[in-house]
């Protein structure tokens, strides 16, 4: 009985997202939504639907996130897996969770406040308030807890065998580390970023608080972009009318990050489930 | 590392363990970085929100005045939508994990609730807002209501609970249900008088690290249509309401400047609760993390 609220809330998600997303469509097709480079969905008779400009500053802050996240991320899992002592693991673990903890409304104080005002405006002098860059440098400080402990859970699985060997033939531990443990750990540490990723993508805090709500298609992260996140939260603060194509709009974005997200979390199952090497 | 040490010339294995070095310092500042940052964070915050805290804070309502703004009605909020959301995410969530781990056969229709569970852990959390919106605001025809604000926090945090409740199932081992139905136990009684108690320390962390993530959790009220605004303190299910970290948010999102220290008080309180709740829940799993 409980374990079917489980499938109910899944079934309650396609659904809700389904059902919204069709009767947009009715009224916007799916070629302008894809297709359209201009995203202006309050504009009254002159509105368009392109979706486009969101999900460039969905992939442009997902992508610095994940620039920063993961060699941090692989770095700390390769420190805490094959350095690290035990006494320094037992410090180092409880933080990433607190890190892992924090609410992603406090990381969005923390990118406008610090890493935009203190840091940013100081090195480039040019960078607007609110920017793509300060929201994907903290969303990738965001993943680094989950890139870092299911790339160490992966590289801590690597049998202790592989390791004696390589160092029997005379390998340092780098080597041991980049060429033994890296390699056996991959199909971990791949999915973990891939999860990390789908992560990033659906951040909305961050995003909403620091990166400015301006749906441009733009590559300059300095400048201020909007995700489909952000979208969605700024309709929801405003007062549209429920049932209008406006309001439709956040069912159609959501359905869209959905699916994207969905297919990540799938595609990094799949490597987990299909590359794994098992040891006995 | 005698044998390495004799083949190769004493300039490779100065080079060598300059490779060494370097590469763990490159560990070691990755390190670093990720610990600086959350420093950082944590010392920005509380240098910009401790002098603005104050026992007014906690209990004065928001005002357009920055320096008198209060939290009340976002702390009645949480408090409120946080219990809707425990009473309806723990019996859910342990009662799936039990019938998960103890009575499902295995077969299809287990594996489907198994990757389905996983998925759901993965689903952003803004995606469960518009769920709430859509269901529990419209269809159920709640509102704009604690109650459908704590229903969709539920929901959000039912995986976590799920998860962590198998696992402590999991870690029960064998041999005490085999013990209880030697000594003629049914299966109820096994599982609610020797497993149960057995994981109780496992579901607790469970429940509390879900807990806390609903706690900070914006994005899915905000989406389901909490307010931004609130000079009142919800006194039913069905009041309209505001919650902690939205307060946070809405003080962050104003231009002036005296609104930031005011946002930063309001972390400060948020982070506290936050903090406290984890340690209790790593003092719990140490305290009583049994090996069998």
């Amino acid at each position: 009985m409980c374990a079917a609220v489980t499938i109910l809330t899944t079934i309650g998600i396609v659904a809700a997202l389904a059902g919204e997303t069709v009767n947009f469509f009715r009224e916007i097709s799916p070629g302008r939504f894809f297709g359209g480079t201009t995203w202006a969905p309050t504009f009254g008779s002159n509105a368009e639907f392109g979706v486009l400009p969101l999900i460039n500053g969905t992939l442009m802050v997902a992508a610095i996130g994940i620039v920063v996240a993961v060699p941090l991320g692989i770095g700390i899992a390769i420190y805490l897996s094959e350095y690290a002592p035990k006494r320094v693991r037992t410090v180092l673990k409880p933080f990433l969770e607190i890190l892992a903890g924090i609410p992603t409304v406090v990381l969005g104080f923390f990118a406008l406040n610090f890493v935009t005002k203190v840091v940013l405006q100081t090195v480039l002098p040019d960078v607007e308030v609110f920017n793509a860059l300060s929201a994907g440098i903290v969303v990738g400080i965001m993943i680094i807890p989950t890139i870092a402990s299911l790339s160490e859970d992966a590289m801590r699985a690597v049998p202790q065998g592989l390791r004696e060997a390589a160092y029997g033939l005379g390998a340092g531990k780098r080597s041991v580390a980049l060429k033994v443990v890296l390699p056996a750990a991959l199909s971990g540490v791949v999915a973990a970023v891939i999860l990390g990723l789908a992560r990033a993508v659906g951040e909305t805090m961050i995003v909403a608080i620091a990166a400015g709500n301006q749906p441009l298609v733009s590559f300059d992260p300095r400048e201020g972009i909007q995700t489909m996140t952000a979208y969605i939260v700024q309709v929801s603060l405003g007062d549209t009318p429920t049932g209008s194509v406006a309001y439709r709009t956040i069912f159609a974005v959501g359905a869209t990050l959905f699916m994207m997200t969905f297919l990540l979390n799938y595609l990094s199952h799949r490597i987990v489930s299909r590359f794994r090497e098992v040891y006995e | 590392m005698a044998a390495p040490a004799a083949v190769l010339g004493s300039a490779d294995r100065g080079a060598r363990r300059r490779r060494e070095r370097f590469f763990l310092g490159l560990l070691l500042l990755a390190l670093l970085i990720g610990v600086a940052s959350l420093v950082t964070l944590l010392v920005d915050v509380l240098r910009t929100g401790v002098p603005r805290l104050s026992l007014d804070f906690l209990t004065e309502f928001p005002s357009r005045f920055a320096e008198r703004a209060g939290a009340k009605p976002a702390l009645y909020g949480s408090l409120w939508i946080i219990s809707v959301c425990t009473l309806f995410s723990v019996p859910v969530g342990i009662g799936a994990a039990v019938y998960l781990e103890e009575y499902a056969k295995p077969g299809r229709l287990s594996r489907l609730i198994e990757v389905n569970i996983s998925n759901l852990a993965g689903v952003p959390s803004i995606i469960y807002g518009l769920l709430g919106l859509a269901i529990f605001v419209r269809l159920f025809a709640l509102g704009r209501s604690v109650l459908a604000g704590g229903l969709t926090l539920g929901l959000l945090v039912l995986p976590v609970i799920v998860i962590a409740g198998r696992e402590a199932i999991r870690a029960v081992p064998p041999s005490i249900r085999e013990a209880a139905y030697a000594l003629g136990s049914t299966k109820w009684q096994t599982v609610s008088r020797q497993v149960i108690p057995a994981a109780l320390p496992g579901f607790m962390t469970g429940i509390i690290l879900a807990i806390s993530r609903a706690l900070g959790e914006t994005a899915p009220l905000i989406t389901m249509g909490a307010l931004t605004f609130v000079s009142f303190v919800p006194s039913g299910l069905l009041d309209r309401f505001t919650a902690l970290p939205i307060q946070i948010f809405n003080w962050t999102s104003r231009p002036q400047s005296a609104f930031q220290a005011t946002a930063a008080a309001g972390i400060v309180v948020l982070l506290v609760v936050l903090l406290t709740m984890n340690a209790i829940a790593i003092l719990i799993r140490n305290r009583y993390e049994r090996k069998w």
